[in-house]
């Protein structure tokens, strides 16, 4: 427990000045991670500053035939808005895939963005943690490390981020609308989050007092061909294993255009666009997406208690990339894996 | 006891919860809920490392904070019982018990080693979390692996824990001349029992060393017997009330650690506290020890089974021989003349573990019943043909006698349910798109047990009844069959029994546990109500023109509110006639129940159960779904159907949740477990679960208690595991020995 000073923004400008002023402002949305993590004395914000009656609750149509999704929409909303249902249903199924109807409810598009690594340790103050005390070392590193990075890991931290929507909003290609103490502007979602790198108290590339406004999505579409695979340690309420998003385009039974971001297993959503291109233009067939899987999983390394990620990743993307060719998605609510 | 003539009209039917509304409505007040004037909060603080002495406790910030009222630490706190005898609860297992605050030793990672106290619940949360402690750490292992070696024969047996049987027969040799074998090694890890009401205590300070405790706990007598003793107060000024009691699976059948501090900071500050435990420290207060099976089976070609070696380590802390029988199950379930079990223990550096939802059978039986699957693989037989080959008649390890074992009823009509013949009897050779099927079955069993108990019965001239003891409802039904027997007792409307329990001032019960609740304090309730219908019909008798004047109790019944001679009914008198008559306003009688130790002798009672389980497991990414599971269970009588069924849907899940969710992950280098909440210990969510078939088979038991009835709150976990996993093996051709099953297991390339 932490005492905090509680400040309710009124205008965008209201909320950038009172997280400008101290470095340990927070932002406060749906509050389904930051209020956790303040209980388990994990977050010791000075200052909370709610959001919540900022006007970013909009879905709207952007010039170029894309969305625009405020920061506040919340991801129930989000995920059964009809413009998302119809065109982005990839993003819709890969909300429907985390936490809870309860919290969906409350979630915010923002917060799901920033919300914080899952790693036990992270969670736990009583252990070391340099993305929570840096300095302090990492223990997941020989530890509990079944839910850790196989990609991008450093020597300071192996967590990965748990969010479903970010694969999804990854594989779409979209943009993080921010506005900060020098004005708005847009960071192409790869260089939103990053790698942990020795820097692993900074999850993201945001600057102090910026302010998710909005995530904008491009237009696009994968008519059917597309799925949200999500593999976890039950068949719900619990953060991926490995996740996999694919979007796809076909032409004449060809692989036109592809993209796949996997979950679970970096501190970022893991993209590889090099190789995505290596199927342009393939026929679909499961030596190809072995074969696809294979490379994808080039250079991953296992901690230890995750190592069986490794495999599953591979399978998990010959079954996605299976599933959108066929155009037949993950239905979120049938838990068999067609 | 001779039973006059009970009504079975309510017995045995599916009956609403007596307190159900009160609960959907939140008016069931819950240890934490109740009110205080003046009350006090206390926040726990919770040590951080397994092993070593305290070296400095900085208490100086958190006392600094406006509102905190005090700090207790091992420094200041005025000692307790200083004999270990005095801190030893009704259910302790040998050992030293644990003593908060008794000195800077730490003896396992999360133990408590302040309280905060606060005139608010938030103030002392924020100063708890600035209380700093310097350690000086000790040498720790929380590993069973590590310390197998050093395993041992407990000195001192637990009390109610029968220690392995002596060996029958040579094992060994007939291991070795039998043409098929299995010998296999299985680990369980350890669980925690995660009841969804948090531990909590408000304890309302009447008077210097008079207190009324609200409590979470599954024996108000115990709870009370403990407070008294380790704070040297006397019975009749301490009351400890658990009403309603948010599940437990054994986790508050020991007084734990909230109980004391709320009673300590109470008696010190002359104040009401209430202290209740987070999600986390519930994680140090009891487990499902974590244990390593070694099994060697042997068979003959026919199936009959010829060697039984059942060998378990598990593990206890360094301050108590936690015990569980948890071999001895294996050798009883079948008939075999050669069997060797054996069961050790090996300290680690955590809490004690505690009994959790049929202690020893859920792991000993899960064990053995996975390896009865790998034998009846190995010999080529279908494991039910296997299972009634070798059925045990009587109690092996005893040469005792069953009062009942509807067991082939189970087998028959769980198959049936399940639909075994759809069994191939090859692993891996049914196949619906990704997911293999398979099907899998296991045997459970859990004692039945009938302890004493008592109770006292209350019949007003208004015909309502009022029946008490001292029982607990964990959420298994007790509140409703309590009001049923003591209806059908006296032939009244389930509507004018008001039953009372959760309260030690009512006749003295034991802990509530041991799927021994319905049959001993239904008993109990059952002889008082006897004892009032006596009296009644006495004064029924001698009423001046009684029409019952001739009447012989035999041939009595007594129904809508009358007591009538038995054909003909016209000659009867109402309840309030009789009293009216007799001046009197009420009629109070006890009764109590307790075992027959001539009947003991010679018959041992069990309940049985055979649980089948179709599961479909994706071939490439591991995943387990579980369409169906059918329990079919032989328990004596059911005395509710409805809540019967709940307690074996409950049982079934936790089962599926041992098969493939449920672990403590371990920091074996730092001591300590990590997936201490909610969102990372997990049990199986909705989307796991499908259709679980409760089937209750008939069977009439007359000797194991007055009622007939055996006792449902564990028979469902035990057996559902092993179904699960033999299932699994039947589907994808793997024997996974590690519980839990987690997807990792079932798609590694090596095998
Ligand atoms: C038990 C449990 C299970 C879950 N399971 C899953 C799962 O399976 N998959 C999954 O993806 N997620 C899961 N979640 C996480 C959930 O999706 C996130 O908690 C949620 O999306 C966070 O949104 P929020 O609005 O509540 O964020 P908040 O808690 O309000 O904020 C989170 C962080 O974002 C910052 N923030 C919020 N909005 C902004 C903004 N506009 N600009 C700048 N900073 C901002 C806050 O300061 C804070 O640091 C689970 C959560 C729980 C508790
Ligand atoms: S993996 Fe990262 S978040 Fe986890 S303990 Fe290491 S530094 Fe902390």
């Amino acid at each position: 427990m932490n005492r905090f000073e509680y400040v309710r923004a009124d205008t965008i400008a209201d909320a950038i000045a009172a997280l400008a002023q101290s470095a340990e402002a927070r932002v406060l949305a749906g509050g389904t991670n930051l209020v956790d993590l303040m209980k388990y004395d994990v977050a010791k914000p000075s200052r909370v500053v709610d959001i919540n009656r900022l006007p970013l609750k909009e879905v709207a149509d952007t010039e170029n035939g894309g969305l625009k999704i405020g920061a506040l929409v919340s991801n129930s909303d989000l995920a059964w808005h009809p413009q998302i249902v119809k065109r982005f249903p990839l993003l819709a199924s890969a909300i429907l895939a985390g936490a809870s109807p309860q919290l969906r409810n409350a979630a915010t598009t923002g917060g799901n963005l920033l919300q914080r690594t899952r790693c036990y340790y992270f969670y736990d103050s009583s252990t070391p943690c340099n993305k929570r005390t840096p300095g302090s070392g990492c223990g997941a590193i020989g530890g509990v490390n079944r839910i850790h990075a196989i990609f991008g890991a450093s020597e300071s931290c192996i967590a990965v981020h748990p969010s479903d929507m970010c694969i999804a909003l990854a594989a779409l290609d979209a943009e993080v609308e921010v506005e900060g103490v020098k004005g708005r502007r847009l960071i192409p979602f790869e260089q939103f989050h990053r790698l942990p790198e020795t820097t692993p108290e900074r999850d993201n590339t945001l600057e102090q007092g910026d302010l998710v406004t909005a995530v904008i999505l491009p237009a696009t579409d994968f008519g059917s061909h597309h799925t949200y695979l999500k593999i976890r340690d039950r068949l719900s309420y619990a953060f991926a294993l490995v996740s996999v998003a694919v979007g796809m385009t076909m032409e004449d039974g060809v692989i036109a255009d592809l993209r796949l971001a996997m979950g679970g297993v970096a501190h970022k959503p893991w993209r590889n666009k090099v190789l995505e291109k290596t199927l342009h233009g393939a026929e679909v067939n499961k030596a190809s997406f072995r074969h696809f899987a294979e490379e994808a999983l080039r250079g991953a390394k296992g901690q230890g208690q995750n190592d069986f990620k490794i495999a599953l990743a591979r399978r998990t993307i010959v079954r996605a990339l299976t599933q959108a060719a066929r155009g037949t998605p993950q239905d979120q609510s049938d838990k068999t894996f067609r | 006891m001779e039973l006059h003539r009970t009504n079975y009209d309510l017995i045995g039917k599916p009956t609403r919860r007596v307190d159900g509304e009160l609960k959907v409505t939140g008016r069931a007040r819950y240890a934490a809920e109740y009110p205080a004037p003046d009350l006090l909060y206390g926040v726990i603080v919770s040590a951080t490392v397994p092993v070593g002495r305290i070296k400095t406790l900085d208490t100086k910030r958190a006392a600094a904070l406006p509102g905190v009222v005090r700090i207790f630490t091992h420094e200041n706190v005025r000692s307790a019982a200083w004999l270990d005898r005095k801190w030893r609860d009704e259910v302790a297992p040998p050992g030293h018990p644990f003593r908060p605050l008794h000195s800077d030793r730490i003896l396992f990672d999360g133990q408590p080693i302040a309280l905060v106290v606060s005139d608010s619940f938030e103030v002392a949360r924020d100063a708890a979390s600035l209380v700093r402690a310097e350690y000086e750490l000790g040498d720790h292992c929380t590993e069973l692996e590590m310390k197998r070696t050093d395993a041992y024969d407990p000195p001192e047996k637990r009390s109610g824990i029968p220690p392995p049987p002596s060996p029958r027969g040579d094992a060994e040799e007939a291991f070795e001349r039998s043409p098929c074998r299995i010998s296999s090694e299985y680990r369980i890890n350890a669980e925690h029992h995660n009841p969804m009401e948090l531990f909590g205590t408000t304890c309302v300070f009447e008077a210097p060393g008079k207190l009324t405790i609200y409590e979470k706990t599954q024996g108000s007598h115990n709870s009370q017997g403990y407070v008294t003793s380790v704070f040297g107060l006397k019975s009749r000024n301490v009351k400890v009330i658990n009403h309603y009691v948010g599940g437990a699976f054994g986790s508050a059948l020991r007084p734990q650690q909230q109980l004391f501090f709320a009673v300590m900071a109470s008696l010190e500050l002359e104040r009401s506290v209430r202290v209740v435990l987070t999600r986390s420290q519930m994680f140090y207060i009891g487990h499902r020890p974590d244990t390593y099976h070694a099994i060697a089976l042997a068979a003959d070609e026919t199936g009959r089974l010829t060697s039984i070696m059942h060998d378990a380590v598990a593990a206890t802390s360094h301050y108590e021989d936690y015990q569980e029988a948890i071999v001895n199950w294996s050798g009883m379930l079948y008939h075999c003349d050669n069997v060797k079990l054996s069961y050790s223990l090996a300290k680690l550096d955590t809490a004690t573990p505690c009994d959790m939802r049929a202690p020893g059978a859920a792991v000993g039986v899960n064990a053995i019943e996975c390896a009865i699957d790998e034998l009846c693989h190995e010999v080529g037989i279908d494991p039910l043909q296997f299972r009634e080959i070798n059925f045990a008649s009587k109690d092996e390890n005893t040469g005792k006698q069953f009062t009942s074992k509807a067991l082939m009823s189970c087998y028959r009509d769980g198959a049936s349910a399940i639909g075994w013949p759809k069994r191939s009897p090859m692993p891996r050779s049914q196949k619906d798109g990704h997911e293999l099927i398979g099907f899998g079955m296991a045997t459970g069993t859990w004692e039945a047990s009938l302890m004493k108990a008592t109770a006292q019965a209350k019949l007003t001239s208004d015909g309502r009844l009022e029946v008490s003891t001292a029982a607990s409802d964990i959420g298994t039904g007790t509140w409703t069959i309590l009001a049923q027997i003591g209806a059908d007792a006296l032939g009244l409307p389930l509507e004018s029994v008001t039953p009372r329990i959760g309260d030690s001032t009512l006749p003295a019960s034991p802990v509530e546990g041991g799927s021994w609740t319905a049959a001993s304090n239904g008993s109990a309730v059952l002889a008082a109500c006897e004892a009032v219908k006596q009296t009644l019909f006495k004064y029924a008798k001698t009423m001046t023109n009684s029409p019952l004047a001739d009447a012989d109790y035999e041939r009595t019944v007594f129904a809508g509110g009358r007591i009538a001679h038995d054909g003909d009914h016209a000659r009867s008198l109402s309840i309030d006639e009789v009293m009216h008559a007799a001046d009197l306003s009420e009629i109070v009688e006890s009764g109590k129940a307790s075992p027959s130790l001539l009947q003991m002798r010679k018959y041992t009672s069990y309940t049985h159960s055979a649980v089948f389980a179709e599961v479909r497991v994706d071939e490439d990414l591991g995943v387990v779904r579980i369409p169906k599971i059918v329990c079919a269970a032989a328990a004596g009588r059911i005395i509710n159907p409805k809540t019967a069924r709940s307690q074996i849907l409950g049982g079934v899940v936790m089962g599926i949740g041992m098969a493939l969710h449920e672990e403590a992950m371990t920091d074996h280098r730092m001591g300590k477990i990590m997936n201490h909440n909610l969102a990372e210990y997990h049990v199986p969510a909705h989307a796991d679960i499908s259709d679980i078939e409760v089937i209750f088979v008939d069977e009439a038991d007359d000797k194991v208690s007055p009622l007939g009835v055996k006792g449902l709150g564990e028979i469902g976990i035990v057996g559902t595991a092993a179904a699960v996993a033999n299932a699994i093996f039947n589907a994808t051709g793997r024997r996974v020995r590690d519980f839990p099953i987690t997807l990792d297991k079932l798609i590694t390339e090596t095998e």
